[in-house]
């Protein structure tokens, strides 16, 4: 251990809504099937878009959880946030003493906040002439509101804030919050991200961008085009492992690592250079060798750049190992669960870091899938299709934002 | 004058300015035979190109289309074959 005097630091508790589950349990199943949450587009003018499929939460009514005043106080995505939070703190059945509500940290991760509020605003302002625009556009729209809701939801009232690196923010955030637990310097801390990108302006602009996929996301094969947007929240309640263990809760796995990286290269191409940095410190953080990791949560879009890079920063990383033909050498298994959840953005690194939790948890690795074909240019051991039974002592999910911003996250099952 | 009625001579000359407005070059840097390598456009680039195509002619690429662009010439052929799609 590279930190002698720091706390180890368990996960006890998670929340989960995205397309393929509301509530942990429901995702977990669908991990454990391979169950695809991407059906045709639930949006009006959805039919001129040029890509006809999302990941969307159907099954998700504001007022199931909030009153109707509260819910009217905020965007979609914050609602997500404490939807999330609170299921990690009911499963984590910490009772919050007045020391833990003053000095618990709450770290969330978006990377476009609440912007389907203020697509609707400006709709009233510029397309309906309408002279004013609501009061709460601004309080809705603010990145961190999720963080806050969340805090006054709990009545916590230590540090909290919001990540926003676009496709790492719940990474970096998740991240944050356990160097902050690490360190003592949290005794509790919540953290993931949410995300709910489904206005018509927002789906133009990724229209535009030639990134989302007409068809399927096929992460890793040789057909795929693209990716699928999505929405949803994850939270992870982090705490001392002694801590835990002291008030007799079950870890459903620990953190053990966390590395970030920039590019310096390119607003939208990856670098599988800067991608293998983040891993590398990843795994310095936690004081593991390449061997050690038996699963990789890749980044894995769909997109034909994202794959192709990360594969070559995998190899760059697991070397032998990721090739397989090192004598005695692991190939770490890779997946990709964003082809059943999609693309959800800022909750991206959240959602991926619980699915791989709950692979670790209970000795399955998730599937990739809607996999047609391998690809030369992706030689990994992609998990296709249908989960595999395995139970490994290490995994680590990667997070590759636009902007070239990297947060990789180093996972140990629970012993 | 409608686009489809454009001679092929307008039409390279509009297409060359749009790579040479969008890229930030001057004009006389840029031909019907430059490579986007060339010319040092990245895929980024290229969407950008395509965005501005779109709305000067009027029409509409196609995501596969979009990804086989190599070349200033790739990009005037395509775009001949779309507007003279559209018209028929």
């Amino acid at each position: 251990m590279n930190h002698p005097n720091a706390n180890r630091v368990a996960v006890t508790g998670l929340g989960v809504i995205c397309a393929i589950g509301s509530g942990r349990e429901a995702f977990a199943a669908a991990l454990r099937e391979g169950r695809s949450g991407v059906a045709p587009l639930w949006l009006a003018r959805a039919g001129e878009l040029r890509f006809a499929n999302a990941a969307q939460v159907r099954d998700f009514n504001a007022e199931d959880h909030f009153s109707a005043k509260d819910a009217d106080m905020l965007d979609r995505f914050a609602q997500l946030a404490v939807v999330a939070a609170r299921e990690a703190l009911a499963q984590a059945g910490i009772g919050l003493t007045e020391e833990l509500r003053e000095r618990a940290a709450i770290v969330t991760g978006s990377c476009i906040g609440g912007q389907t509020a203020e697509d609707a605003g400006f709709v009233e302002l510029y397309e309906q002439g309408r002279p004013r625009v609501h009061p709460m556009t601004i309080p809705k729209t603010m990145a961190n509101a999720g963080a806050s809701a969340i805090s006054q939801d709990l009545g916590i009232t230590g540090p909290a804030f919001t990540i926003s690196t676009a496709c790492a923010s719940s990474a970096h955030a998740i991240g944050q919050a356990f160097h902050m637990v690490r360190s003592g310097q949290a005794p509790m801390a919540i953290a993931g991200g949410s995300e709910a990108p489904f206005s018509f302006g927002i789906l133009k602009a990724w229209e535009a961008m030639r990134v989302v996929s007409p068809t399927l996301c096929r992460p890793f094969s040789r057909d795929r085009n693209g990716m699928i947007l999505g929405e949803g929240a994850a939270m992870l309640l982090l705490e001392p492992l002694d801590a835990a263990r002291a008030r007799g809760a079950q870890p459903l796995a620990e953190i053990v690592g966390f590395g970030m990286s920039s590019d310096a290269h390119h607003i939208t191409q990856p670098s599988a250079e800067g991608a293998a940095k983040a891993i590398r410190a990843a795994l310095r953080d936690a004081a593991l060798t390449p061997d050690q990791i038996g699963y990789i949560n890749a980044h894995g879009t769909g997109t034909l750049a994202n794959d192709s890079t990360e594969a070559r920063a995998l190899g760059f990383v697991f070397g032998d190992q990721a090739h397989g033909d090192k004598p005695g050498g692991r190939r770490p298994a890779v997946s990709s669960t964003k082809a059943m959840h999609g693309h959800t953005l800022g909750a991206a690194g959240a959602i991926e870091a619980a699915a791989t939790i709950i692979g670790l948890q209970n000795g399955f690795l998730p599937p990739t899938i809607h996999f047609t074909e391998a690809d030369p240019e992706c030689e990994l051991d992609v998990v296709t299709n249908s989960a595999r039974v395995v139970s490994v002592d290490y995994a680590v999910s990667n997070s590759f934002a636009f902007g070239g911003l990297n947060a990789v996250l180093a996972f140990a099952r629970a012993i | 004058m409608p686009e489809n009625q454009l001679s092929d001579d307008e039409l390279t000359q509009k297409i060359l300015h749009i790579v040479a407005d969008t890229q930030r070059r001057d004009i006389a840097t840029v031909t019907a035979e430059s490579s986007f390598e060339e010319l040092n456009i990245d895929s980024m680039d290229a969407v950008n190109i395509v965005f501005a195509v779109e709305n000067e002619f009027n029409i509409n690429v196609p995501d596969e289309e979009m990804r086989t662009l190599k070349t200033v010439r790739d990009v005037i052929d395509g775009v001949r074959r779309l507007i003279s799609a559209q018209a028929s």
